[in-house]
């Protein structure tokens, strides 16, 4: 699936970047801990988090994460957005809580992502 | 797998200096450095490794230093990522270097830090590690990731 159809499972609001909805989703991480998600995540994954200071931006650009979506319908200031806008990171707000979003989206195929550095 | 312009990597050094409570300098600098691995042409599980390892170590400087630098080599063989600062040194390593330990503050756990993943990540992401502190006069931490492949 891609971001578009994240957005529609979702129900969610993209803050930025519509253009970028075309990449395509396998896997996702959904943590509230930057160093837990740095640790784990893998290149190329849908970040699922209530997290909306501009350090979880930063983060996902470390990880290279493909978009990050906001639960429980937080959304970053619009200076995060613009950041993210720019670098090219799309974001999405959704109202639903976290375990809902994680449920609904391994129901559609998404599953987790681990990797493991030895 | 070597390219070549992984064959003619230059030698080349990065510093950025970490402000007191300067919690955004370890992304810009993480993002910094990954974009000139990527123009060097270097392996995507090098640059995320470098990456981490800037990003976790130089906020550990923030957030439990007061201030101090962080400097990146670059070389053809390894990339060496070193922070220095004069924060208050951490009395037990071992204990620090636990997944899960953390002395952060609530303020800073809201910011979504304090995971006492830092360390035991950099670890893993590194080749090399060493950390050199001494209570009440600072902490340096060196970390080197390896470029030649390993058997
Ligand atoms: N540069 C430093 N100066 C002083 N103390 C440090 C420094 N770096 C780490 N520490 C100590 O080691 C502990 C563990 O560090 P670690 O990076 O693993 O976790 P954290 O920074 O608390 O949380 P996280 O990195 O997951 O956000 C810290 O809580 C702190 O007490
Ligand atoms: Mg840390």
């Amino acid at each position: 699936m891609n971001l578009r159809d994240v957005k529609e499972i979702l129900d969610a609001e993209v803050l930025c970047c519509e253009d970028l909805l075309d990449r395509e989703v396998t896997t996702c991480f959904a943590c509230d801990l930057i160093s837990e998600m740095l640790l784990h995540v893998q290149s190329n994954t849908l970040l699922v988090t209530s997290l909306t200071n501009a350090h979880i931006l930063h983060a996902a650009q470390v990880m290279d994460a493909l978009a990050v979506v906001f639960v429980a319908g937080k959304r970053p200031d619009v200076n995060v957005i613009k950041k993210s806008e720019q670098s090219g990171l799309p974001l999405m707000t959704t109202k639903k809580l976290i375990f809902e979003c994680c449920g609904l989206l391994y129901m559609n195929g998404i599953r987790g992502n681990l990797e493991e550095y030895d | 797998m070597l390219n070549d312009s992984f064959r003619f990597t230059p030698h080349i050094t990065l510093e950025f200096k970490i402000g007191e409570k300067d919690f955004f300098i370890a992304g810009e600098s993480a993002s910094r450095v990954k974009k000139t691995l990527q123009q060097l042409g270097m392996k995507q599980e090098i640059i995320k490794r470098t990456a981490i390892i800037i990003y976790e170590a130089a906020m550990n400087v923030a957030i439990h230093a007061n201030h101090g630098t962080l400097k990146v080599y670059i070389d053809p063989e390894v990339i060496s990522i070193i922070t220095e600062d004069k924060g208050p040194g951490i009395p037990d390593i071992e204990l620090a270097m636990k997944e899960g330990y953390s002395t952060a503050s609530h303020e800073v756990r809201e910011m979504g830090f304090g995971a006492g993943m830092g360390l035991p990540n950099i670890k893993q992401c590194s080749d090399e590690l060493d950390i050199d502190t001494k209570v009440g006069v600072g902490t340096t931490l060196k970390a080197k990731i390896c470029l030649n492949n390993k058997v």
